[in-house]
């Protein structure tokens, strides 16, 4: 049980950022991950007067507000556009449509959770968070932080020209993931960059360092990549899968998410 | 804390706890169709519409909803009997405790996507969970309900208690 002492809701995100500094106080997102915690909280802060419920799209980028809630991200026409179904596909599983109608991008984000689709999938684009306090930071070197008191307020997407595609395992449908991945590749300069999650730790990037992919993707060269991506990501063991388990499973949804891409791509070699 | 809800279309004023959730509210209000099944956001049974998104009443904040629109069972009586009949017709369920939940949120289904296909169905559902059945039942029901709103809108009506 989540004991609430005082709720309030802020109406500026200097305040929520003030009331944040103090021991005790916490953000709530869409709660859910919370709820699952026990403790006291002395203030609950609720950013749901400041606006960040929106997803605003220009020629360049996308920028998600932290309230924005998974089930937005996922029916999102633009979103889905420039990932070509991946954000959706990412997103889908997470135990159903009324969960995802509360769980926020911001609290997904901020929580930096191992078994994470929605980092997964964010990690594999060309994609920031934005801080009231630390100013905006590549979501790569974000997700690799501690948890501190700063305020995520927006996420935010570049469209660099990428092809994206989505893949996980799950022992059942709605449960957490025992591996996801997600690649996202640039067809005119044959390179690609790859998030794998929940190993069970947080997903990491692996990119072709050593030229595998080079000159196109072929059934050989993916499972070339994908050999080369059990080597080099870290697996470990829980409940959900041993960590040999998984590293097959790096090695098979990699070579399988670069065939896909080379396919969307549509230059077979 | 005072707080504000429509409640059912009901505006209703009453006192709640900063760590009270939607769902022990609106049970105090009366909406006992909404139940707990679970204490991990997992089983879906808690489902009430929040400003007509379907959301779990088990882990939201009542203080989150004021000044909102909240409907529950209760308030959607005629189109839940109407759909419920064709639930009970394949005699789909078993304990009937899943019910509350899983109406809710094919209510939810039909008004997002009057026209669902079988996968819409099935991923639109997943979050309701029945420790009874296998979900086949259901998924005929539902299928046989559209069917019939289908018929019913091109002019050959039959009644659910006639089929
Ligand atoms: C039963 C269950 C199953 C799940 N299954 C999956 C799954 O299969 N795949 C998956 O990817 N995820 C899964 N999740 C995680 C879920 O998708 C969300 O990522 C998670 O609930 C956090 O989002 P939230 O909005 O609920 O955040 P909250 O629980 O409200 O917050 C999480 C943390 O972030 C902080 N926080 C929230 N918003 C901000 C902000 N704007 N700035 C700073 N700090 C903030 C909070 O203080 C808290 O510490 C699951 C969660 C649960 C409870
Ligand atoms: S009671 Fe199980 S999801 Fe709400
Ligand atoms: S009929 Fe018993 S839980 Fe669904």
């Amino acid at each position: 049980m989540l004991t609430i002492r005082e709720y309030k809701r802020a109406e500026s995100l200097k305040q929520a950022w003030q009331l944040n500094q103090q021991r005790g106080s916490r953000i709530v997102g869409g709660m859910l991950w919370m709820k699952m915690q026990r403790g006291t909280v002395q203030t609950a802060i609720d950013l749901s007067d400041l606006g960040l419920d929106t997803i605003e799209e220009t020629k360049e980028a996308f920028r998600i507000g932290a309230m924005v809630t998974l089930r937005q991200l996922e029916t999102h026409p633009g979103l889905a556009q420039y990932t070509g179904g991946a954000m959706k596909e990412a997103l889908r599983c997470i135990v159903g449509v009324q969960f995802r109608n509360l769980a926020t991008a911001g609290g997904s984000i901020f929580g930096r959770f191992g078994f994470s689709d929605v980092l997964t999938v964010f990690l594999a684009m060309d994609s920031y968070v934005e801080l009231y306090q630390g100013g905006v930071v590549p979501m790569e070197e974000f997700a690799r932080q501690g948890a501190d008191r700063d305020v995520l307020t927006h996420i935010l997407v570049k469209k660099t020209p990428l092809l994206f595609h989505y893949e996980s395992v799950r022992n059942t449908r709605t449960d957490f993931p025992v591996l996801t991945c997600c690649g996202a590749f640039s067809p005119g300069k044959e390179s690609c960059r790859f998030a794998l999650g929940a190993r069970p730790g947080r997903a990491v990037i692996i990119e072709d360092k050593e030229g595998l992919i080079d000159g196109g993707i072929t059934p050989r060269k993916a499972r070339a990549f994908g050999a080369y991506a059990a080597e080099h990501v870290p697996t470990g063991s829980n409940m959900r899968g041993s960590a040999r388990y998984r590293s097959h499973l790096v090695n098979v949804l990699t070579a399988r998410t670069a065939l896909q891409l080379q396919e969307t791509s549509g230059s077979f070699v | 804390m005072r707080i504000n809800i429509i409640l059912n279309g009901r505006n209703i004023q009453a006192e709640t706890a900063p760590d009270e959730l939607l769902i022990d509210f609106v049970r105090k209000q009366g909406a006992l169709s909404v139940k707990r099944g679970c204490e991990t956001s997992n089983c879906g049974l808690c489902t009430v519409f929040l400003e007509d998104k379907p959301v779990l009443s088990c882990s939201v904040l009542a203080v989150r909803a004021d000044g909102k629109r909240v409907t529950t069972l209760e308030g959607l009586k005629e189109e839940a009997e109407q759909f419920g009949a064709f639930i009970a017709d394949q005699g789909a369920e078993q304990c009937g405790f899943c019910n509350p939940g899983f109406v809710m949120n094919a209510l939810a289904l039909f008004r997002e996507n009057p026209d669902p296909d079988e996968e819409e169905i099935r991923e639109y559902l997943a979050g309701n969970l029945c420790r009874c059945s296998g979900y086949e039942g259901q998924l005929r029901g539902i299928q046989a309900y559209l069917r019939w709103k289908k018929e019913a809108a091109a002019g050959r009506d039959t009644p659910p208690d006639k089929k």
